[in-house]
């Protein structure tokens, strides 16, 4: 009896959780400052914060990431003597899946933590509070620019991410492992398709990017407003998002790729 | 002073992302705009072309002179009709040419070698190379191998 109880209980906790959260999505969202100047300031510094630092360890990732693959492809590839189709390997994997998959994830680490703890310490520090108190919306102030923040600066990396991989992984081939260069483009080339690959990349990094924000943001608002509360708050937006990213990254694949 | 630099910073990095874009666009998915302007189509009928794709590419030689712009199923012949289109360039290919399906490596891709002819006319917008060789399919050429095995 009690177990039923307890299972009736947190399955209504987490549908009033999913509520609370997409409530709170559509409210930040749909009430930018009033003003388009300091609205513009706001978003630039957030853009700041969130795009720009999370740059270096986007590109330094996405360098060996491209550089392993170009590696393993090329060793793998190379048995079969169509060590040219690295180019094709390198191109589809990181386009289709790893550059917004990492991406993603690493933007969890790296900026969803920060988020949920910079919002937490606000709340803890009752910041929101007294914005509400001088007759600011919180929503609109804080949470707002720092979800279109993220959610803008989320595909914008993938796609650096990508690129930078695909150089690098060049680099590997080409000059080092000595692949001809042609074929190494050629065959990449005449494999990817734009619409297919590129355009379907960005739409995965861009789902990805609403799905962590949304997270981050959230746990930072709705936690318990302590120093333990913060940390739990934290922990739970990287766990959280990064399930969110693989169990997305499924659906997604499987409705833009499943058809044969 | 710090306002005005993070600016900078996030203009860079948007410029950042849009160059990393056309990068992807251009490099890697082979965009090109004046792509289908210098060149010429011609056509040629397969029994069977195995696994050809659409933009595989057509060599003379080796290298390569275009790619296929499509596959279709020809209805009143019972055959694959594909359409190529040549670089401009390479306009001296005789009307008696024979064009075949090859694979290149062993796990590697399909693509259309032409094997040129002695006529001295050219093909030229709209054509067909009516001599053709299909796709190798293992399964008819083990076929044929027990067949010949067996006559023995």
């Amino acid at each position: 009896m009690t177990l039923i109880n307890y299972i009736v209980t947190s399955l209504l906790g987490f549908i009033k959780g999913l509520g609370n959260s997409g409530i709170f999505l559509f409210q930040s969202l749909f009430r930018l400052p009033v003003r388009p100047k300091e609205a513009m300031r706001l978003y630039v510094r957030q853009v700041y914060s969130v795009g720009v630092m999370s740059l270096i360890i986007i590109v330094v990732s996405g360098a060996f990431i491209g550089m392993v693959l170009a590696l393993q492809g090329f060793s793998i590839l190379t048995s079969y003597g169509s060590e040219t189709a690295v180019g094709q390997l390198l191109a589809l994997t990181l386009l289709r899946e790893l550059a917004p998959v990492v991406t993603g994830l690493l933007f969890a680490g790296r900026a969803g933590s920060a988020l949920t703890a910079e919002i937490g310490l606000m709340k803890t520090t009752e910041q929101l509070s007294s914005y509400e108190m001088m007759g600011i919306d919180p929503l609109r102030r804080v949470i707002a620019p720092r979800l279109l923040a993220g959610i803008t600066c989320m595909p914008i990396l993938s796609i650096i991410f990508a690129a930078v991989g695909i150089w690098a992984g060049m680099l590997v081939s080409v000059e080092w492992l000595g692949v001809y260069s042609g074929s190494f483009w050629g065959s990449m080339q005449q494999a990817v398709q734009f619409d297919r690959d590129v355009i379907n990349g960005l739409i995965k990094a861009l789902v990805f990017a609403v799905a962590v924000v949304w997270i981050a943001v959230y746990q930072g608002y709705e936690c318990q407003p302590t120093s333990e509360g913060i940390g739990r708050a934290t922990t739970r937006t990287v766990v959280l998002s990064s399930l969110a990213i693989l169990a997305l990254d499924f659906l997604l694949t499987a409705a833009m790729f499943g058809d044969f | 002073m710090k306002d005005k630099r993070s600016s900078l910073l996030v203009g860079a990095f948007m410029l950042f992302g849009i160059a990393a874009f056309v990068y992807l666009a251009m490099q890697v998915s082979g965009l090109a705009f004046d792509d289908k302007s210098d060149g010429y189509t011609i056509t040629a009928r397969f029994d069977d072309i195995g696994g050809l794709t659409d933009r595989a590419k057509v060599t003379i030689a080796g290298v390569t002179v275009g790619q296929v712009d499509s596959i279709e199923y020809d209805q009143e012949y019972y055959m694959a009709k594909v359409d190529m289109t040549i670089y401009a360039d390479v306009d001296n290919i005789p009307t008696d040419s024979s064009i075949a399906i090859l694979t290149s490596g062993l796990i590697g891709e399909k693509y259309l070698g032409i094997s040129i002819g002695a006529e001295e006319e050219v093909l030229q917008e709209g054509d067909e190379i009516f001599d053709t060789q299909s796709a190798l399919v293992l399964e008819n050429l083990i076929g044929q191998f027990l067949f010949s095995q067996g006559e023995e």
